[in-house]
């Protein structure tokens, strides 16, 4: 009996250790392949861009498929083959940022972007690993020379959109509905305040902070409250947080309550069907931001160490395209005046609350 | 007997060749090339010191939750709140690496009790409502692992003082971290918890197999009635089996927060950890050097998955088919396992009645 066991055991162990050896012979012949492929790349002048998405996965409607567009786009404007010259991977857990990285890092892609501030810490560590790949990380700063920090100006988005609930609030009252409270969201609530309060200093504006930006029953009770006190335009910045807010302004629209939602990063106009409840969304423009850096990068240009902010100027951020479905051609163009306002300077959109008190000395 | 040895060594075995079978069939009717898939896959697995390091690093948290699993499995009890057992060890180690201001010989085993003991403080809840109240554990087990992930969320931001998303980093020394094991791999992130889960996985070994307590907790879970005749406490027994296993599953967090990732993130999903011990525990069978094995495979195709991704641009997703399928057919190896040995038993006993 002992011996047929330890006979089992044995072949077990051999199995075992040949198909380790074989996989690590392999491995050998296909690294080499791969290596050899980059070489004649980079030879013939090939540039490859990559990115990691977090967990949110590269189809989220959001963040992650808005920096692919961009990639996309970007490939195709050069000819470049998905895969080949440009690629993803996706990420379905926090631990897989860094071996993701990594393994891009390790298969020379020329740039690799980490989406989302939750890969600060990880693209620190690799890019110190290595020193010799270029990376972005997008709504972070993490300071390497060898990485481009892509930040956005939310704060000059978010003041036109408080300027079109400014001027169309018939109750002098509007919310705004946050996800998590930190610095980044902070701007989308200051420059929201700012552009209601340029319009109609008489308007309040109701702030309340979720502290998750996945309850999407929050977001509905929250609304709830809002609207109930007399607000007729929310303005969220709450990701899923948000989809609650929807629901509550749909169910007022249906009972006859004229109500109306600001969407967030992308026209969430489609969120709003079919009882039509969203005004006009603030976007911004991930993909815009993917396809300039990429752009910059292959001409040689690779802003390492540099934090990079988007704003109106550069088609970073702005008001979603369908915002004339809802709001009046003089609204909008006195947003247009607004914004050139803000492009050239004339006029600067607060971010932080010390930022806004200084803004409404000059409103008074 | 020899026949039992030999099934439980080839249903897994064959579980796994099938498993992988599977995961060609669909890479075939996905457009892929199975031959290109599995060779980044093993590359990845462990085709160079970085893929073995991460891989060991992976294998670390699996073998502590299978650990876990397989403790309560053995005496009959389903702990399914090892997920959240192990975010609680995981928010307790990381908390004591981060507020404590202790050498390393102190801090470190200071750090990994504190999530052993918050982790079987977690576990004690079902362990006590079943003795006492003899409420189905699963149900509270399960129901534990959601109040537990938006409990440590709470802890993090209100304790620990977490303003965006993510803890300070630990003090180095609670850090399970090794520049020398990281330069082995190339810069894996490996680190000393693959050894302490190697030996805990012999201390689970001598718990059960060596001790009169094992020999207790072992027989409650092959007949209670049994047992409680043969006067040993069965309540008793049955808490202490979910503390024990609680105590396994800290460990598990604690090897993410003072491993992996030296810190905590807020989150709004379950880690998989303690999920994927349930698979681990049922693929090695429940026994010590089966959890080993089981927890190095599943990690390794964790890591391959995402090697996968790059190597031949199969969608790491793909992983997740092969491992539900191996889990699957051993599942359903241990039901044939069953039938055949009842045949047999029947033909016996056929036999003996001539």
């Amino acid at each position: 009996m002992m011996n047929k066991k330890k006979t089992i055991l044995s072949a077990l162990a051999a199995g075992l250790t040949l198909s380790t050896v074989l996989a690590a012979c392999g491995g050998g012949d296909d690294n080499e392949g791969a290596s050899n492929g980059e070489g004649g790349g980079s030879e013939a002048g090939d540039f490859k861009v990559a990115m990691v998405t977090d967990t949110g996965g590269v189809d989220d409607k959001s963040f992650n498929q808005s920096a692919w567009e961009g990639l996309t786009k970007f490939g195709e404007d050069n000819n470049l083959t998905e895969n080949e010259g440009f690629k993803y991977l996706q990420s379905s857990k926090q631990a897989d940022y860094q071996p993701n990285l990594q393994q891009l890092a390790r298969d020379n892609f020329n740039l690799i972007y980490g989406i989302g501030f939750l890969m600060a810490e990880d693209i620190q560590t690799v890019a110190g690993q290595f020193s010799d790949n270029n990376f972005a990380i997008v709504d972070m700063v993490v300071d390497a020379p060898n990485v481009a920090s892509i930040t956005f100006k939310e704060q000059e988005g978010s003041f036109l959109v408080g300027v079109i609930a400014g001027l169309m609030t018939e109750t002098d009252k509007v919310g705004f509905i946050g996800g998590v409270e930190s610095d980044l969201i902070k701007k989308f609530e200051n420059g929201f305040k700012a552009g209601v309060m340029a319009v109609n200093p008489d308007a309040t504006i109701d702030v309340k902070y979720a502290e998750d930006f996945n309850s999407a029953e929050k977001g509905t009770a929250i609304a709830s409250g809002m609207y109930g006190a007399g607000s007729d335009i929310i303005y969220h910045a709450a990701g899923g947080t948000g989809v609650g807010v929807f629901t509550e302004a749909k169910n007022r629209k249906k009972n006859g309550e004229e109500v109306w939602v600001i969407g967030v990063d992308r026209d969430q106009y489609e969120e709003g069907l079919p009882e039509d409840v969203t005004l006009t969304s603030m976007v911004k423009r991930v993909d815009t931001a993917t396809y300039e850096v990429s752009k910059q990068t292959m001409e040689g240009n690779f802003p390492g160490g540099e934090i990079i902010e988007f704003g109106l100027k550069d088609d970073g951020v702005g008001i979603a395209e369908t915002s004339d479905e809802h709001v009046p051609a003089d609204i909008l163009s006195q947003v247009d005046e607004y914004r050139q306002q803000l492009i050239d300077g004339e006029l600067t959109a607060p971010a932080t609350d010390a930022e806004f008190e200084e803004f409404m000395k000059t409103v008074e | 007997m020899n026949k039992l040895g030999l099934n439980r060594l080839l249903i897994p075995l064959l579980s796994i060749l099938m498993g992988l079978v599977v995961g060609a069939i669909v890479m075939l009717i996905g457009g892929y090339d199975p031959v290109r898939g599995f060779t980044s896959l093993f590359n990845g697995m462990l085709g160079s010191p970085y893929a073995i390091g991460e891989t060991l690093r992976a294998a670390a948290p699996l073998i502590f939750s299978g650990l876990a699993v397989a403790f309560a499995f053995r005496t009959g009890l389903f702990n399914i709140g090892v997920e959240g057992q192990v975010l609680i060890g995981w928010v307790a180690a990381v908390y004591v690496g981060i507020n404590f201001e202790l050498p390393m010989f102190l801090h470190l085993p200071l750090a990994l009790l504190a999530a052993m003991l918050a982790a079987a403080a977690w576990a004690f809840v079902p362990g006590f409502l079943k003795a006492k109240f003899h409420v189905h554990e699963v149900i509270t087990s399960i129901m534990m692992n959601y109040i537990a992930l938006y409990t440590t969320n709470s802890i993090l931001r209100s304790v620990i003082g977490v303003t965006n998303e993510r803890t300070e980093s630990i003090r180095e020394t609670a850090s399970l971290s090794s520049p020398l094991l990281q330069e082995l791999t190339t810069f894996s992130r490996l680190h000393w918890g693959i050894l302490i889960a190697v030996l805990a996985a012999i201390v689970y070994y001598y718990i059960l197999q060596r001790t009169t307590l094992g020999y207790e907790l072992r027989a409650v879970g092959f007949n209670k009635n049994a047992s409680q005749y043969a006067g040993m406490s069965v309540n008793r027994n049955i808490v202490l089996s979910f503390v024990i296993s609680g105590m396994f599953a800290g460990l598990a967090g604690a090897m993410e927060g003072l491993g992996t990732f030296n810190g905590m993130t807020l989150s709004a999903s379950f880690t998989g950890v303690g999920f994927d011990g349930i698979a681990v525990a049922l693929l090695g069978a429940n026994t010590a050097i089966g959890v080993v094995l089981a927890a190095l495979l599943f990690a390794g195709l964790n890591i391959g998955g995402l090697a996968m991704q790059l190597g031949a641009n199969i969608p790491s997703e793909l992983v997740k088919v092969i491992i539900a399928a191996i889990v699957i057919f051993v599942a359903s190896g241990y039901a044939l396992n069953y039938v055949i040995e009842k045949l047999k038993g029947n033909r016996k006993k056929g036999v003996e009645k001539k």
